[in-house]
């Protein structure tokens, strides 16, 4: 029963924690905006988690075919209509959401990952490592992220796995420069003075000190970048480098569907849609938590 | 400057050369025999090794030769050369645009801030960095083009008006200075739905900037006390609040400039225009390397150039930014 003890405790050594965090989801909930966000990802998310059970046709994910059923308009059975091999695009656009899901998941990650030491490594050793970091960086930032990721998966060849590859290539860069330009300034700070002057290990100060530090500008970013990064990923399978046609990725739905407009305009517009509203709500959510736990910086991501 | 087009050309040259996938191979189709793939091989030096191939090309860079496209032959700087004074027009027309209006859109958002008009504009500018480029393309496509007939479908003219005499290459200038109405009208609605599309991301964050910034602005206490000297509203806003917000929103369309360029493969491929964007993606989907690696180097300097002029544009705009 040593937990009931502890409990009280527990509580009041937390207690600045939780009023802050009351604080941001108060002040997160103030403005519509964020809460629509907020409510757009969460419904993403919930899509992205029950998406197998409920979908109608489970078998029209991949290669299925009837072609009895091709091209129908929106009806009952099929909500958004049918492609050219009579696939329900409903079932597509619903699975597409776990795909955009883990593709935008795998490019932050990786990207974060690079990006991340990275930056904490050029903005805390200075000297020539932070020069050599930052002009890598510069380049890479230098050519729009588009181009880049075209570059690169036409050399490594049309796919998702590609794009992937592409895309995480493109984003890295950003990370470092956040993580860098935040380093560089709190490794002025009074705190981290203190921390080395008592002797605390490099490897304390940036596991102890900075990176706690960093983690409200990255995670506001990460919240945008989701949204972009799955843009971008659409933008590929679009323009025929990214996912490939069975593949039920929105942007390469979009591309097969434009071959049959204007009299098939579902096939084009549905996953479209989906596109814009995943986008949107992490744009509305990374937003408000930018207002929310990084005030200084606004208008400085992007 | 330098060193950065240095590394770009490494990055891409690199990149392009560890593909698992034979260009040559590729380049000689299915069902050619060892020996025709060995001498294409050879016509391309592929055969080198990386570091000779990359002196060579960079050799070439240098005396403005991009090598050759593996698939159909021609010289990568002659095709480019072809495609780029239409995507330059597209993304001219597209940026002039987006900063006209957003500029206005932003003051407009400020002054009448929390009526109807700032809604609209709020609404439009979340919107408008979400919305997939392509598919806005395609539904007014849809729209305009198919269902009302109003616009054309895509391409830079009809197939039935010659271009004008070329002198800047841009058919829209192109056919004013010749007086050529009638291919300037043919121009201009065939270049309307692309430069929308293509300006609309860079319009709602140019709108948005330029309104955060100027209601900051507005609330400054030199704008309350030209207020109360009476000079005119508009007075106060164009000369006085304006010019404060500029640097900021000069910055954001620096940055949507780089985003432009690398929308243009988007809109491009969308409507059909003849530009370097869908020379690029034609290629990249062959795997042939050279022109992407051509038109990439291209456009990275086309957007280092505009962020010198970004640089440039600080000075102009702040006095202080000069004397440092």
């Amino acid at each position: 029963m040593r937990i009931f003890r502890e409990l009280p405790r527990w509580r009041e050594e937390r207690k600045g924690q939780v009023r802050d965090l009351k604080l941001s989801i108060y002040t997160l909930s103030r403005s519509p905006l964020s809460v629509i966000g907020f409510f757009l990802v969460l419904f993403f998310f919930l899509i992205a988690l029950i998406g197998p059970w409920i979908i109608t046709y489970p078998q029209d994910i991949t290669g299925a075919v009837h072609m009895d059923q091709r091209l129908r308009s929106p009806s009952l059975a099929h909500p958004f209509g049918t492609d050219e091999v009579g696939r329900d695009i409903y079932s597509r656009v619903v699975i597409g959401t776990r795909l955009s899901l883990q593709i935008g998941l795998i490019i932050i990650f990786v990207a974060m990952g690079i990006g991340v030491p990275l930056g904490i490594l050029a903005g805390y050793m200075g000297g020539w490592v932070n020069n050599l970091v930052m002009r890598i960086t510069d380049i890479f930032l230098s050519v729009p992220g588009l181009l880049l990721a075209l570059a690169i998966v036409g050399a490594l060849g049309p796919g998702i796995k590609n794009a992937m590859i592409a895309l995480s290539i493109v984003w890295w860069p950003g990370y470092v420069r956040l993580v860098q330009g935040k380093t560089l300034s709190l490794r002025e700070e009074p705190f981290v003075e203190a921390a080395r002057s008592i002797g605390a290990s490099r490897f304390r100060i940036i596991f102890k000190h900075i990176l706690p530090n960093c983690t409200s500008p990255i995670i506001v970013k990460a919240s945008m970048d989701m949204g972009m990064a799955i843009l971008f990923a659409a933008n590929l399978g679009f323009i025929g480098v990214g996912a490939q046609p069975p593949e039920p990725e929105w942007g390469a739905m979009i591309s097969v569907g434009r071959n049959y407009l204007p009299d098939r305009w579902w096939m084009a517009t549905f996953p479209g849609l989906a596109i814009l509203v995943t986008v949107l709500g992490f744009n509305l959510l990374g937003d408000g938590l930018r207002d929310v736990l990084d005030p200084q910086s606004r208008g400085q991501i992007r | 400057m330098v060193i950065t087009i240095l590394g770009l050309s490494v990055i891409v040259f690199v990149v392009s050369r560890v593909a698992p996938g034979d260009p040559a191979k590729l380049a000689a189709g299915p069902d050619a025999t060892e020996e025709m793939v060995e001498v294409i091989r050879k016509e391309f030096g592929l055969d080198q090794p990386l570091v000779i191939q990359y002196f060579k090309y960079m050799k070439g860079l240098i005396q403005g030769d991009f090598g050759r496209s593996i698939r159909t032959r021609h010289l990568v700087w002659n095709d480019i050369k072809t495609y780029l004074p239409a995507t330059f027009e597209l993304v001219f027309t597209s940026i002039t645009f987006a900063i006209f209006f957003g500029i206005l859109f932003g003051i407009l958002s400020s002054v009448y801030r929390d009526l109807w008009i700032d809604h609209i504009l709020r609404f439009f500018t979340v919107t408008g960095v979400a919305i997939p480029m392509f598919w806005l393309g395609i539904m007014l496509q849809l729209l305009l083009a198919a269902k009302f007939h109003l616009l054309p479908l895509g391409g830079r003219l009809d197939t039935m008006v010659n271009p004008p005499t070329l002198i800047t290459r841009f058919f829209l200038i192109d056919s004013l200075i010749t007086g050529n109405w009638l291919v300037f009208k043919n121009a201009f609605v065939h270049i309307l739905l692309p430069a929308f599309v293509l300006s609309f991301p860079a319009l709602a964050s140019i709108t948005r900037i330029n309104r955060a910034e100027m209601l900051e602005v507005l609330h400054k206490d030199f704008v309350l006390n030209e207020k109360a000297q009476g000079i005119s509203d508009g007075l106060i806003i164009y000369k006085y609040a304006l010019k404060n917000t500029l640097i900021p929103t000069l910055t954001m369309i620096g940055l949507r400039y780089g985003w432009m360029l690398g929308g243009t493969i988007l809109v491009e491929t969308v409507f059909n225009w003849p530009g370097i964007g869908n020379y690029a993606v034609g290629a990249a989907v062959y795997s042939d390397f050279q022109p992407v690696m051509g038109v990439t180097i291209i456009l990275g300097l086309n957007f280092m150039i505009a962020n010198l002029l970004v640089d440039i544009g600080y000075g102009f705009l702040d006095p202080r930014v000069r004397y440092e």
